[in-house]
């Protein structure tokens, strides 16, 4: 009774975050409610029993996508006016797909059956008595390390791609270059000026 | 109604599902939203793979959504760092003049 209502109120949450996100005016609105559309399927991943994926989810999103998106958004300074012209005018065709794509996915929903086999072919069954995190751990440092560590790979790429993106030299700041200190040669940097007495350089 | 069983979790998803897809048609000139609605399509895919895992009681499942969860971060990590780059040389960020950033 409780988890149905818990249900019901999360998944409404979402769905209608979810829409504010497509259709807000504000594009800070939309990242905000991304964010709302974001814990309340941690709510709902919490009621499935996965509750390492909902915390990674509220670290992952709400801690570091959502606020790289609102980062962006607040520091580019955007017409968010003229960005909406269009909205009206796409507003047929992208209904039009929205709804072909919920009826093929009812249909899909209505048709499927699941597979009687489908028992013995679990490729990592859920073991009891263990908690979510626990049993996770086990199958991702065992059966799945190697794609563990693709995804750390994953990671480090989009993070220097995201570096090399956005780094940009200024010209006419002073910056150290550590290979032109060790080219430098004593030829070009000494000079040995014969001084007469009482003279100077000059 | 009160049972809570696979199918309203696959519900709520196909919803999501098709909320994204729609986002990324009517909000053709944002690529923030655009970016946002290609987050709700993997969310969506996310909760499919956990109800599935729960309803089978199989945990690869949700494994495989930790793996979704790494490429979209890295996908939106990568994205905004190219908006950025491509608001720097234009001033805008309307997705109409995105083929200059061709060769």
């Amino acid at each position: 009774m409780l988890q149905a209502a818990a249900f019901y109120v999360l998944s409404a949450v979402a769905i209608l975050s979810a829409f504010m996100v497509v259709s807000a005016r504000n594009p800070v609105r939309s990242v905000l409610f991304l964010i709302l559309a974001f814990f309340s399927a941690a709510g709902l991943f919490v009621l499935l029993g996965a509750e390492f994926l909902a915390m990674i989810l509220v670290i992952v999103y709400v801690g570091a996508v959502a606020v790289l998106f609102l980062f962006v958004v607040m520091m580019l300074d955007i017409d968010f006016a003229a960005l909406r012209q269009g909205f009206l005018s796409y507003l047929p065709l992208g209904g039009l797909v929205a709804l072909i794509m919920a009826i093929e996915l009812a249909m899909i929903g209505s048709l499927w059956v699941s597979a009687e086999t489908a028992q013995f072919a679990l490729r990592s069954p859920t073991p009891e008595g263990v908690s979510n995190i626990e049993a996770l751990g086990a199958i991702l440092y065992d059966d799945y390390v190697l794609f563990f560590q693709l995804a750390g790979l994953v990671l480090l790429v989009a993070m220097v791609g995201a570096i090399v993106l956005t780094l940009r030299h200024r010209q006419g700041t002073k910056r150290q270059d550590v290979g032109r200190q060790v080219r430098r040669t004593r030829e070009e940097s000494v000079e040995v000026v014969d001084i007469k007495s009482g003279e100077g350089i000059g | 109604m009160l049972e809570i069983d696979l199918g309203h979790y696959l519900a709520v998803a196909a919803i999501l599902f098709t909320l994204g897809v729609f986002g990324i048609f009517v909000n053709r000139k944002n690529v923030i939203i655009l970016l946002m609605s290609i987050e709700l399509l993997l969310l969506a895919v996310n909760i499919n793979f956990v109800a599935f895992s729960a309803h089978l009681g199989d945990l690869s499942g949700q494994v495989f959504a930790m793996f979704i969860l790494t490429v979209a971060a890295a996908e939106a990590a990568v994205g905004l760092a190219i908006l950025v780059v491509f608001f720097r040389n234009r001033g805008d960020i309307s997705v109409d003049h995105v083929n200059m950033m061709k060769g």
